[in-house]
């Protein structure tokens, strides 16, 4: 079941870039179109973050992964790089489990 | 590739930018690898994943929601509708690059933030292609070479959790919104659609909050018109 999720999700994301070099431009820019496209990976991206650090299964939790994603805004603030930034949050995160 | 008509140290400038870029980002491959076997999945599916979908949200988007309990459906849905900014990267890149045929079919695959980021900007189409096609090859194979050494090293690290992966996939998906969160319309976006994701998941399956969230992108968008402040894609780590 993964591997499909895995090839199809691949093959759609490669024929969304292909239909981007592909398509008129005229089908796809209208302002709206273009606002909507562009603000989705905006909403994606926090609902994942939102996820991701606090939700365990259908619970709300507060937990180790609050206090990496705090490490991460602090280390994002600082202009850190973006694998500073990951495995900085990991670390913290671990580090509290520790204690 | 045809270079002609292009100077040689502009060109050398667009490829030493190009290699650059190409390497900083290639390299977080290593933190796809390691959070995507944590999250469940082989390192063969690791892998294929960067040959295959070779952009990086939404690979992270999928192992994310699977590593959730989401189902591999809803992994996959939200992973190609992170793909579909990628549309418009194509759309203003087709006119710069002018390809055709198998180019462009070959071409297509590079299109992601990075690559469109080094050529958009170009005045001429030998100069774009050597922008695009420097950072999208580069990219291209220290990201799979990076996701192989972070899946191993992931495989051999052991539970994810000791070494707080689990909390490594939410501060990447931060960084990769982080840029985007300079313009107030994009703030707003950002805090409803984690509200609603929040509110969701109390009483939906896993996965289905994150793709609930594109409905916010739908509304914001239709009520709120004018122009994005911030430059989509953005390239400055």
């Amino acid at each position: 079941m993964i591997w499909w999720a895995v090839v199809g999700a691949g093959v759609a994301c490669y024929l969304l870039k292909l239909a981007g070099l592909s398509v008129p431009p005229r089908v796809l820019e209208q302002p709206l179109v273009e606002r909507i496209a562009d603000l989705i990976p905006v909403a994606l991206l926090a609902a994942l973050v939102a996820v991701q650090v606090f939700a365990s299964g259908p619970a709300l939790v507060l937990d180790a992964r609050a206090v990496g994603l705090a490490a991460a805004v602090l280390l994002l603030m600082a202009r850190a790089p973006f694998l500073v930034v990951v495995f900085g949050a990991a670390l913290v995160a671990a580090g509290v489990r520790l204690v | 590739m045809s270079s002609a008509g292009l100077d040689p140290r502009e060109r050398s400038g667009i490829v030493r930018d190009g290699l650059g870029v190409g390497i900083a980002t290639g390299t977080y491959g290593i933190s796809f690898g390691a959070v995507a076997v944590g999250a469940g999945l082989s390192v063969a599916q690791t892998c294929a994943l960067s040959l295959l979908m070779f952009t990086g949200a939404s690979q992270f988007a999928l192992v994310g929601v699977l590593a959730a309990g989401g189902t591999p459906l809803s992994g996959a849905l939200t992973a190609v509708l992170l793909g579909t900014r990628n549309t418009l990267y194509g759309l203003r890149l087709a006119p710069l690059l002018d390809w055709s045929g198998a180019r462009r079919a070959a071409g297509a695959h590079l299109v992601i933030d990075e690559s469109t980021a080094m050529s958009v900007t170009r005045t001429s189409t030998p100069a774009a292609r050597v922008g695009f096609l420097t950072t999208g090859i580069t990219i291209f194979v220290l990201w799979n070479l990076a996701t192989l050494v972070g899946a191993l090293g992931g495989r051999a690290l052991g539970d994810p959790r000791t070494y707080g992966l689990d909390a490594a996939v939410g501060a990447a998906f931060l960084a990769l919104l982080w840029p985007r969160l300079r313009d107030r319309r994009n703030r707003v976006t950002a805090l409803a659609a984690a509200a609603v994701a929040l509110g969701l998941v109390p009483i939906t399956a896993a996965g289905v909050p994150v793709l609930a969230s594109a409905g916010v992108a739908l509304l914001i968008g239709v009520l709120w018109p004018g122009p994005d402040e911030t430059e989509w894609p953005e390239v400055d780590r």
